[in-house]
């Protein structure tokens, strides 16, 4: 092998390739401008007067509901009764054998964030999302009403409606409850190991965020609305109308326990594992997920601030095109039965927003009814607050503080 | 086939070469169709979405604004540095665990050799998610590290070791959970069989002759490695880093599993402002800016590293 050769011939062929390269890349710059410049155009056209808020509508499609007896509803996983032995799901099983509806039953449903990424680009690109109902979250209603990416319901549809909880039909983000009527409802709050406080209470969001001895060992959640709503309460603020420079305050609060290093990190439902082994020693937590631990670790405390503690919802709502919509209204309707309800809460352990859901699980089973985590008392939930539905201006600026937050 | 064999040869010949001459391309097209359909069109709207401005609800035009490019860098530069010195370190970590282990198996391991490759890949039964939460099990306050160290009445141990990586910084506090040096130790984890299995397949194929050679000229085994197995090894070391390196940079899983707020990587943010903030341009543009810094560093490494065999 001659070394010398290679290496000489090696090094013109670099030359030819680098000056091909160039002028290739040349031609080709000028050439992805272009594509570059086509995609921009051929994406969607700002809407004429984009500084108008109007609200868009959502186009409704032909509804198949009498010639197709089904419908498709996507939703949190664990979200509803399961059989334990058969793994069936005895409500819907029991709404097919009454109406002759199949429910084709999705849990695709693991974020609000995500799942509005994943049916986003056919929303707007105007085409069915192949889902006739899901349950998002209250904030999640408010940007696709706002979007006019669902319909309103036909309560005549849906006689039942009137069994909803008083304290959850008049919303900011849907007044009169046009568009959505929720399915569960929960708190986020406070939640400690005492194995990891040292035995100590956590009783307030100022402890939390100050208390040396919970330092580095503290969760928040990386749903917005409830971190920063339980401190805007903590400050004395009220969510239903607080003002931009109390989201500020909220914030640089949040910052000054961060930058202490008092907060380790913000969570979605992942809190769970490390607040029961005790290596996150107190956090944020809705009340569902703390009815499940404490079943398997009872110690574990609870504590709904009495500044004040947030109360969301998840909320069917039917999307735009939905092709089934009136079937999807009688299964609402037939949720909205209180019978059928309490035989939901008893296994999913969520707030129920129908009235009545108490008095029959009182009967059947009284460890539930009695649970003021699943069946809050009037003074708990007189301390319960629903975050003001935002403008889409407004929840891209809050959205762009807190993220720089949680990521900075 | 039959039919050209038996023809003449003066007539077979070039229809067979002009067939021959189009079958090789033919091959191609489901590879180039598939980079062009699941590589080129989204990198083509990505790019093009780093340059528009607008908002979600009224839209997106191409307006050519690069300022997102240099807004996204003054903000989010430490988050970028930090995401490539972890996978830096995890890259190194990798490479110190994965070659003794895959000279171990190419050559020593005689007939348990199909049985420990089964070993490497073995963690890839279970998914990403359930791997990464296991170093929550292993490193927490009472997880199986401290657990051991209690039972063995070995604790005087794990403090000295951890007051070793809180001198580095690769500890804030008292736990190993949730710092840099959980978030390391489950990015080298995970990327471990990246790196070994490239590894695997080069030093398995190295002629043992020429360390015998090596010894024969008193080469000692130090040297043997240094001037022989180890340049002879470059290849694999070259593939096993990138395929380590590169996914590593761009991994978010681990940083927020194992991670804190002290430790958010660049994946986190680029997830953040694409789910949570809708700010699509930001997003596009800081995965922009992460790939051209990964293939900046690709193309100096291999060429540095001089394997053309690679490439």
């Amino acid at each position: 092998m001659n070394d010398h050769d290679n290496l000489a011939s090696r090094a013109a062929f670099a030359r030819g390739l680098i000056s091909r390269r160039t002028a290739m890349m040349s031609a080709a710059g000028v050439g992805a401008a272009a594509l570059l410049a086509a995609c921009g155009s051929s994406g969607k056209n700002p809407t004429a007067g984009s500084a108008t808020s109007a609200k868009k509508t959502a186009a409704a499609a032909q509804d198949m509901s009498d010639t197709e007896k089904v419908i498709n509803w996507s939703n949190w996983p664990s979200y509803i009764d399961v059989d334990d032995k058969t793994k069936a799901r005895p409500s819907l099983d029991a709404f097919t054998k009454q109406t002759g509806i199949k429910v084709n039953y999705t849990e695709d449903y693991n974020d609000n964030d995500e799942f509005y990424a994943k049916v986003r680009p056919l929303l707007d690109a105007g085409s069915d999302t192949g889902r006739d109902v899901w349950c998002s979250t209250d904030w999640m209603v408010a940007r696709l009403i706002r979007l006019g990416y669902v319909q309103k319901l036909d309560l005549a549809n849906i006689p039942n409606h009137a069994n909803l909880e008083d304290a959850l039909t008049q919303v900011t983000f849907d007044p009169g409850r046009l568009y959505s009527l929720p399915w569960q409802s929960g708190f986020a709050g406070i939640a400690y190991n005492p194995k990891a406080t040292g035995g100590k209470k956590v009783e307030s969001v100022d402890q939390l965020l100050t208390d040396p001895a919970l330092k580095g060992k503290v969760t928040l959640l990386t749903e917005m609305r409830d971190t920063v709503g339980l401190v805007l309460m903590a400050m004395g603020k009220k969510i239903e109308s607080f003002t931009d420079a109390d989201f500020d305050a909220a914030i640089a609060e949040l910052q000054k326990a961060k930058e202490a290093g008092q907060i380790k990190g913000f969570t979605g439902n992942d809190y769970t594992k490390p607040l029961a082994s005790g290596d996150t020693a107190a956090c944020f937590a809705w009340t569902g997920d703390v009815v499940q631990l404490r079943a398997d670790n009872p110690n574990l405390g609870y504590t709904l601030p009495t500044t004040g503690c947030t109360l969301w919802s998840d909320n069917f709502v039917i999307p735009a095109l939905a092709k089934h919509k009136k079937n999807a209204e009688k299964l609402i309707n037939y949720y909205y039965d209180p019978k059928v309800m309490a035989q939901v809460v008893d296994y999913v352990n969520y707030i129920s927003p129908v009235k009545g859901t108490k008095a029959i699980l009182q009967v059947s089973d009284p460890s539930v009814s009695s649970n003021e985590l699943i069946f809050p008392s009037a003074d708990t939930l007189s301390r319960a607050h629903v975050f003001r539905g935002l403008t889409a201006e407004e929840e891209t600026k809050y959205n762009r503080k807190f993220q720089a937050l949680v990521t900075g | 086939m039959a039919v050209t064999t038996l023809t003449g040869a003066p007539v077979a010949a070039p229809r067979r070469a002009r067939r021959g001459a189009a079958v090789p391309y033919l091959l191609l097209v489901p590879g180039l169709l598939w980079l062009v359909v699941f590589f080129v069109v989204p990198m083509v709207s990505l790019a093009s979405q780093s340059l528009q401005t607008g908002d979600v609800d009224n839209g997106y035009t191409m307006t050519w604004n690069f300022a997102t490019y240099a807004d996204a860098l003054s903000t989010y530069w430490p988050q970028l540095l930090r995401s490539l010195i972890y996978a830096g370190i995890a890259t190194l970590l990798t490479l110190a665990l994965g070659y003794p282990l895959a000279w171990f198996i190419a050559h020593r391991s005689g007939r348990y050799k199909n049985f420990l490759l089964v070993l490497v890949i073995a963690p890839f039964f279970t998914s990403f998610l359930i791997r990464t939460l296991a170093w929550q099990t292993i490193l927490g306050d009472s997880g199986l590290l401290a657990q051991i160290a209690l039972r063995t009445h070995t604790d005087f141990l794990l403090t000295g070791f951890k007051e070793g990586l809180k001198a580095v910084g690769l500890i804030n506090n008292d736990q190993l959970l949730f710092s840099p040096f959980a978030v390391i130790c489950g990015l080298t984890y995970n990327f471990l069989p990246f790196m070994v299995l490239p590894l695997y397949s080069n030093l398995e194929r190295l002629d043992h002759r020429l360390v015998e050679a090596a010894g024969d000229l008193y080469a000692s085994p130090v040297q043997a490695f240094r001037r022989v197995i180890w340049p002879l090894s470059l290849p694999g070391v070259v593939a096993g880093t990138l395929l380590t390196f590169i996914p590593a940079a761009g991994d978010y899983i681990n940083s927020v599993l194992l991670g804190s707020t002290r430790t958010v990587m660049i994946g986190q943010v680029i997830d953040a402002q694409f789910l949570r903030v809708l700010d699509y341009p930001t997003a596009a543009a800081l995965s922009f800016i992460l790939m051209l810094i990964i293939v900046a560093f690709v193309i100096t490494y291999v060429r540095r590293a001089g394997t053309e065999e690679l490439v």
